[in-house]
């Protein structure tokens, strides 16, 4: 084999990182260069220092340690069926690329995944490794997230969690029964008790230790996941069901949703469409639902026949079409709870209504100074001067409110 | 409000030393409140400081909330040239309206938060969009802001890159840091950093090669990276290639049919995936606790796997007197594997070990073995296991108790005793009676301990407390009774 330099390295192990949606820095805690005289800071809120053309933001360096992989999972561009062409980094290499992109202000940190060559507890190890060399040897202060192979062992899941700010397993799919058909050499029962352990571990390191009363580091930025969509059958109903499961079981700072996306040389047990993009955006306002609007899983798709989200119309919409009579909504005494399940209101807005409101009584105009749209507010709201009148009953409604479908683009 | 006399009408006209000025903006603002000049009568200019004002200052104290100044500190750097004149006039309408700021639909108030989240957005974009250009050991970065921000940022980046040796040159400040101090000098132009850099081109091809052109989304790109940063952006050189030729690329992808298996991948196969196949345990053939143990863990006999983490099995003494039968595993057995091991299980502790017994000589185990819950947000509620379920499950509990063989099971709350009894029963009616069934099993009834937690009054929950402890006192009478008949007979 030819040997590759570091930039045929990067291209290879970059290219086959990209279907990990995960790129968040945000999450970990507060440090500062200037007391270690190092190089990196966090500050809870992680920066995006670029955007690739898919839209997606660029914040860590999200490369592989190595490609080669030993599991077959039909949706992946590293299993071992593929014909793909194959890398591997040295320690050296990513820490040195790392440090080098960092200095620049190219990126937050680095996100650091791999593929399972021989044996689970080897690759981790290598991962850890990377991860100790940055922050020991290096004095690296920016963002670390190490991807966990669910097989590995306890020992070096928790140094990882001492190194890294984040660590995530995925779950792949949305159903088991997917993950065994479509991965059949993962276990979930293995990824789930993985996550399990995480959270455990997180639980026990938050507590302050009875000698030092401090509290020993643990993966402050939590743990994610990622389940691929569109590549098996699952309803948006059967995956926010999942979702729900896994936040409230596994205390995720994020569930990530991928569309799946076609890859070069793709197995054939797979279908060749296009990435279900409007999908994909769908199920994360409806995650948002969950998490910041109160919403109660099954509360969203209630009106859905067939347990799909509408694509034409965002999920809050849909649902206060499908609920009229819980409206119109007094913005100037409605609780917040309401006042968050108004469509066109989002949390900042509904936290000005709330202040503003305590010191004069609002009219349109001034909601309107307040959210987004007042177009789409309009129907769902009475104001002192305002109210919808039959406009809420109408057939109409709906479709005054779809917005005109856009011109997609050519594929 | 009194009128100023006429001579003062024409426009007050206030110098400040520089864009954002702010301890002099402050003076100004502060006496021409005082002195109750109109702020629309006053002219705010740039260039040198104001001559020392032979007029006294007006004396007297304005106060604002603590909000205000924070805001006007951030709003002086916006680039529009009102910036003072608003500043100066919400600074007036403070004095009568102390609130003003709260009120988020006032037209002045949503101007300044406009302002004040356009220089945030402009301060997180230099953080995002400086390039750093290696000169040796020294880097230099060139970058156009879009307000007056160098000066409010650069902490921001002494924080970061505290040892390195940098300057950031924008074109009217630059900032430098020699690892110990920073100093800010004049505006400089975007020939005066290096026109090259070694790493570039390999952060330009991370930045082709992470870009997957099957989800082009253009617009989403530039709402959050907008043209105007793109000429300090090498990888933004990139941009037009990567979407002319994204169609293409994804074309080429759903195009390309499937290809035969990868050389290595037989010899994956053949080394890692060939497990010697002893093949599943069969479920009548589970020859010990441990075989029963290991089978329970792939349990499908009724849905709830689907959600749980993993089978909480039983545990203990293998050949325990006494074995402990609970409702199902909660939140924090689910994750730990264990049963007994949260709340209830705490209480559950305590309160057999005040009673004599080691639960170490003890089997504890559930009658379902898999947590039931509906996900709320972070936390899980427990939800009760119905009867199909229940039976479902015995299957495993039947199995525990002809391995363990105990002489004396203890029903902890109603669906232990469904499970045991065969039959619903109303716990609290028979509680701490003693059944015998018809394989000879004697079954104590007792409540579970998580009833006690959720009773809200701290007096009545002690009490029922003292009544579980009761229940428990009579178990160990039970456990010493059997202890001293049966070990002669055996």
């Amino acid at each position: 084999m030819a040997i590759l330099s570091i930039r045929d390295k990067l291209a290879i192990l970059s290219d086959a990182a990209k279907y990990d949606a995960s790129c968040a820095s945000s999450g970990a805690e507060k440090r500062d260069s200037r007391k270690t005289g190092g190089i990196g800071s966090t500050e809870g809120m992680g920066i995006c220092h670029s955007y690739a053309p898919d839209g997606r933001c660029i914040s860590l360096l999200k490369v592989l340690l190595t490609n080669f992989c030993i599991y077959d999972c039909s949706y992946c561009i590293n299993r071992s069926s593929s014909n793909v062409k194959r890398a591997r980094f040295s320690v050296d290499e990513i820490v040195s690329l790392t440090m080098s992109f960092y200095k620049r202000n190219y990126i937050e940190g680095l996100f650091l995944s791999s593929g399972v060559i021989r044996a689970p507890d080897e690759t981790m190890a290598e991962m850890v490794e990377v991860a100790r060399r940055l922050r020991v040897d290096e004095k690296f202060g920016g963002y670390i997230h190490l991807k966990t192979i669910p097989e590995c062992s306890q020992d070096l899941i928790d140094q990882a969690g001492l190194y890294a700010d984040r660590l995530s397993i995925n779950v792949e799919l949305p159903t088991d029964d997917s993950v065994q058909r479509l991965a059949p050499q993962k276990r979930p029962e293995t990824i789930r008790q993985s996550m399990a352990k995480l959270r455990l571990r997180m639980e026990e390191k938050s507590e302050p230790t009875i000698q030092t009363k401090r509290k020993q580091r643990f993966a402050p930025g939590g743990q994610s996941t990622q389940m691929i969509i569109g590549a098996d059958t699952a309803t948006d109903d059967t995956i926010l069901r999942t979702s729900a499961r896994l936040y409230g079981s596994y205390q995720l700072r994020r569930v990530y949703y991928s569309a799946f996306s076609p890859i070069p040389d793709s197995s054939a047990a797979l279908p060749l469409i296009k990435p279900p993009l409007m999908r994909e955006h769908r199920l994360y306002q409806a995650d948002w639902l969950m998490r910041f609007y109160g919403f109660e899983q099954k509360e969203i798709l209630q009106a859905s026949p067939n347990g799909m989200l509408d694509l034409s119309l965002d999920p809050k919409l849909a649902w206060a079409l499908a609920n009229r009579s819980t409206f119109p909504v007094n913005v100037n005494t409605a609780s917040r709870e309401i006042l968050l399940r108004v469509p066109g209101l989002g949390t900042k807005a509904v936290s000005r209504i709330l202040q503003t409101r305590r010191h004069q009584t609002l009219r349109l105009d001034d909601v309107a100074r307040l959210c987004g749209s007042i177009a789409k507010v309009r129907p769902f709201i009475v104001t002192a001067d305002w109210s919808p009148g039959g406009t809420l009953d109408s057939e109409r409604l709906r479709e005054k409110l779809t917005p005109a479908p856009k011109q997609l683009w050519l594929f | 409000m009194s009128l100023q006399p006429a001579l003062f009408l024409s426009a007050h006209r206030v110098r400040l030393s520089g864009p954002v000025d702010f301890d002099g903006w402050r003076r100004a603002a502060r006496n021409l409140t005082l002195s109750g000049v109109d702020p629309a009568d006053v002219d705010w200019v740039l260039g040198e400081a104001n001559p020392p004002d032979p007029a006294p200052e007006p004396t007297g104290e304005l106060r604002v909330p603590r909000e205000f100044i924070e805001l006007s500190q951030t709003v002086i750097c916006h680039s529009d040239p009102e910036r003072f004149a608003l500043l100066h006039r919400v600074l007036t309408r403070l004095q009568k309206k102390p609130e003003l700021l709260r009120i988020a639909s006032d037209k002045d108030v949503v101007r300044l938060r406009e302002m004040e989240k356009s220089v945030r957005r402009d301060i997180h974009k230099m953080r995002a969009f400086v390039r750093f250009r290696a000169v040796g050991d020294y880097f230099v970065a060139w970058f156009e802001p879009a307000h007056f921000i160098v000066e409010r940022n650069t902490n921001f980046f002494v924080r970061r890159f505290s040892g390195m040796n940098w300057t950031i040159l924008t074109p009217y400040r630059s900032a430098t840091w020699d690892g110990k101090e920073l100093t800010f000098g004049p505006g400089a132009c975007a020939d005066d950093v290096p026109a090259e850099d070694a790493a570039e081109d390999l952060w330009l091809t991370y930045y082709k090669n992470i870009f997957n052109p099957a989800r082009l989304k253009v617009k989403a790109m530039q709402a959050e990276m907008p043209k105007k940063y793109w000429r300090n952006l090498p990888e933004a050189a990139l941009i037009p290639d990567l979407i002319a030729g994204a169609e293409d690329a994804a074309r080429e992808m759903l195009r390309n049919m499937p290809t035969l298996p990868a050389p290595h991948h037989k010899t994956v196969q053949a080394r890692h995936w060939t497990k010697p196949e002893g093949g599943p345990i069969n479920t009548e053939e589970a020859a010990s606790l441990a075989d029963l143990r290991e089978l329970a863990a792939t349990c499908r006999r009724c849905p709830l796997w689907q959600d749980a983490t993993q089978t909480v099995f039983g545990e203990g003494l293998p050949n325990a007197t006494v074995m402990f039968v609970g409702e199902q595993p909660g939140d924090q057995e689910d994750i730990a594997g264990k049963p007994f091991v949260g709340p209830a299980g705490r209480v559950f502790d305590e309160t057999i070990q005040e009673a004599g017994i080691d639960r170490s000589l003890t089997y504890v185990t559930n009658a379902v073995k898999h947590f039931k819950f509906e996900p709320r947000g972070k936390r899980r509620i427990h939800q009760k296991p119905n009867a199909g379920e229940v039976t479902a499950c015995r299957w495993w509990l039947d199995h525990e108790l002809s391995f363990v063989k105990p002489q004396l099971a203890v029903a902890l709350g109603a669906t232990a005793a469904l499970s045991l009894l065969g039959q619903s029963v109303a716990i609290t009616k028979v509680r701490g009676q003693v059944v015998q069934r018809e394989d000879g099993l004697r079954v104590f009834l007792t409540i579970h301990p998580s009833f006690i937690l959720r009773i809200p009054d701290p007096a009545n929950q002690q009490a029922e407390r003292s009544r579980f402890l009761d229940d428990m006192r009579k178990v160990k009478e039970l456990i010493a009774a059997i202890g001293s008949g049966s070990r002669a007979d055996r």
